[in-house]
């Protein structure tokens, strides 16, 4: 028997639109926006000294043991973010090294820890709502008794922050969720309150960013007053402006982050990727909200084939 | 009419006692795995989350297990019925390679005891491609077993719930075009999340196309290379002419895949990567070589009639398939930061020990089960 020419063309018309649609929507659904009330952090190499503080306060505050390395592991000295390690201080060292915030014969000091992304890959990802974006404050968060283990947030995440338990029968995954038990309390994350010149502030990411601009404007050389601690702490450090890189790393990347980032030297030189500002998140979803709204496609395409089935199984027995 | 019956004779031959052993080596870093953890067995590390367990035997292996539904789909959709002597153990390779990625996926989450969480629906997330494709294949792997059951009750002599398993049957088919048609498209789009980190020969977002296609024609290829095998093994009656048949539809997929890659690669500006000569690029040339030389090979009519050209056609085009598969998992992941990943020997013992034991359960099927149409 023939194949008849309707059928096919209804099926095949059917099964391209499930893959091929998405691919072409591509365009529209710019990602999820800013929340209103989205607390963040605003972290200014220039003022960082690379003190660790914010290291010891991180494993305090979330009782994280020491990572000792080297050959006598007399003190703490992690060389990555792990499982116990939400929060690191890294160096970046060119030529000499002599002079601080420079790119070329220079040296620079950045913060690496999670950037509780507006569209989080890893909340979009994990396939069973183990990683969760607070609703009022933005802090994304991780939830064990949800997780299954199966890494997808570790694959997802631009920035490689979530860190699982490789050497634990009963793992789970692990990541700064900027002290939220602290915040609670009605405190601040600990990295900034135990940083001594203001390279961390915490503090609502739309003041944030008022600040971030402010110290962009600023002329390199004169003194200017910085907070501490927290945009409302009012303690201040005085200090002469850097030389700033005209960009605010977070602002907008993938989306745009509630950790912001400030520094003297190309954020790509100090570990943090080019990324664009559409969220890789943003694509995925669409492909996935185009073909499953509602299941409307997936059961008109499941009407199509059982009829088909039925016909064709009837005709050959 | 010519039926299915049991090809009969010994199971443990040398090769199976082969297969055995290997299956018992993998049960003790299983256990390794169990008591100690990942790390214990495996060389995965935070930067490389996912390693062969999940690209073999999850993302290749559902691929390669496709034969089922590939078939069904020229057999029951486009009503070719020439088709069908091969429907049977398409179905059975089918089964055994979806449920043995269902047992890949449990050893390979880290909290197996609460892997149930997807299923609930406080718990499942609609936004996240995974939940789409572990559900997807979860219900897949039991409509196969469905879809298989008849087979397994005519050799205990079931006609009642043979008969009224067919009633059904057609739903189940259906299902069983449905959901791959859903997972194989999606095992793709799981990549496009890992963005900058997917080298751009391979990240694209015309990746659950690409996927599909790709799956199909694995499915094909697989289909043409289980029949050679066996019907060398076990003498069965020649199928030269069906597998010629199939091998023109396969060139003609294969055809449209490559003409879509190139054009994405070329669209999105990153063809000169293709020829820089690093290992990337080179790999992703012999990825497309894979399959070009075969679609060159079969587009000549009189070569689809050669069981060999047939045979090793089809090969080349698993191998294409699968390093697809490979390069944008593994080899084009690169999350930066000096991380680095080479499967540990457990890990690949595990992996092994898994085909083992599906090839030792194949071996039983065809021997004691109604599976092969015999002269």
């Amino acid at each position: 028997m023939e194949i008849r020419r309707r059928d096919f063309l209804k099926v095949v018309a059917g099964t391209t639109a499930m893959a091929v649609s998405p691919s072409l929507s591509f365009a529209s659904s710019p990602g999820k926006k800013r929340l209103p009330g989205a607390m963040g952090m605003l972290y200014d190499a220039t003022l960082c000294i690379g003190c660790e503080v914010c290291m010891v306060a991180c494993r305090k505050a979330n009782n994280l043991s020491p990572q000792p390395t080297g050959i006598q592991k007399l003190w703490d000295n992690p060389k990555n973010l792990s499982f116990e390690t939400y929060n690191i201080i890294k160096k970046y060292q060119n030529g000499t090294g002599k002079v601080k915030d420079n790119e070329i014969n220079g040296f620079s000091f950045v913060k690496s820890q999670c950037m509780h992304c507006v569209d989080p890959s890893c909340v979009s990802a994990c396939p069973a709502s183990a990683m969760t974006k607070d609703k009022e404050t933005g802090v994304v968060s991780y939830n064990p008794e949800a997780c299954i283990g199966c890494r997808y947030c570790q694959v997802a995440c631009p920035f490689n922050i979530p860190k699982f338990e490789w050497d634990s029968p009963f793992p789970e995954i692990a990541k700064c969720e900027m002290c939220s038990h602290l915040q609670a309390k009605g405190e601040i994350p600990a990295c900034c309150s135990e940083c001594p010149t203001g390279a961390t502030i915490f503090g609502p990411v739309e003041s944030l960013l008022i600040e971030a601009k402010r110290r962009q404007n600023m002329e390199p050389g004169k003194y200017y007053y910085f907070p501490a601690n927290s945009l409302k702490s009012g303690k201040t450090n005085e200090k002469s402006a850097s030389k700033y890189i005209p960009r605010i790393y977070g602002e907008t990347e993938i989306g745009g982050t509630q950790v912001l980032m400030l520094s003297g030297v190309p954020f790509n030189k100090i570990g943090l990727p080019d990324l664009p500002d559409r969220s890789y998140t943003s694509i995925s979803e669409n492909i996935q909200h185009t073909l499953y709204r509602g299941m409307i496609l997936p059961v008109i395409i499941f009407g199509g084939l059982t009829y088909l089935v039925a016909k064709n199984k009837n005709n050959n027995e | 009419m010519k039926s299915e019956k049991p090809l009969g004779g010994r199971i443990f031959t040398i090769p199976f006692t082969i297969f055995f052993i290997i299956a018992l080596i993998s049960l003790y870093f299983l256990g390794k795995r169990f008591v100690l953890g990942l790390g214990a067995v495996t060389n995965l590390n935070d930067g490389y989350p996912w390693g062969i367990w999940i690209t073999y035997d999850v993302v290749v292996g559902t691929a390669f297990a496709c034969g089922g539904y590939a078939t069904a789909l020229l057999i029951y959709v486009f009503n070719k019925r020439e088709y069908h002597p091969l429907m049977k153990s398409a179905i059975l390779t089918s089964l055994l390679g979806y449920t043995m990625s269902s047992v890949a996926v449990f050893l390979d989450v880290g909290r197996y005891w609460q892997l149930y969480n997807i299923f609930l629906p406080w718990y499942g997330n609609v936004n996240s491609v995974l939940f789409e494709v572990a559900l997807c294949i979860a219900v897949y792997t039991f409509v196969l077993w469905f879809e298989f059951a008849p087979t397994i009750l005519a050799k205990f002599n079931l006609e009642k719930l043979q008969a009224a398993l067919n009633k059904i049957m057609f739903i189940l088919i259906a299902l069983g075009v449905l959901l791959p048609t859903m997972h194989q498209s999606s095992l793709g789009s799981l990549m496009i999340v890992a963005g900058h980190k997917l080298y751009p020969l391979w990240w694209s977002s015309f990746l659950p196309l690409l996927y599909l296609i790709s799956a199909v024609m694995m499915g094909y290829a697989v289909v043409m290379v289980e029949s050679s095998i066996s019907t060398l093994r076990y003498k069965l009656p020649d199928e030269t002419e069906i597998l010629g048949k199939i091998a023109k539809v396969l060139a003609l997929l294969a055809g449209i895949f490559l003409v879509l890659r190139i054009c994405d690669i070329a669209l999105r500006g990153h063809f000169e990567l293709i020829f820089k000569g690093d290992l990337l690029g080179n790999i992703f040339i012999i990825e497309n070589v894979l399959l070009i030389v075969p679609v060159c090979m079969l587009a000549i009519p009189s070569n689809r009639k050669k069981p060999r050209v047939l045979f090793l056609s089809a090969l080349s085009m698993m191998f294409s398939g699968g390093l697809l598969r490979f390069n944008s998992y593994l080899v084009g992941f690169n999350p930066g930061n000096g991380w680095h990943y080479f499967p540990a020997a457990p890990e690949i013992i595990i992996t092994l020990g898994i085909i083992a034991i599906e090839i030792m359960v194949y071996i039983w099927c065809i021997k004691r089960l109604p599976v092969f149409q015999k002269a």
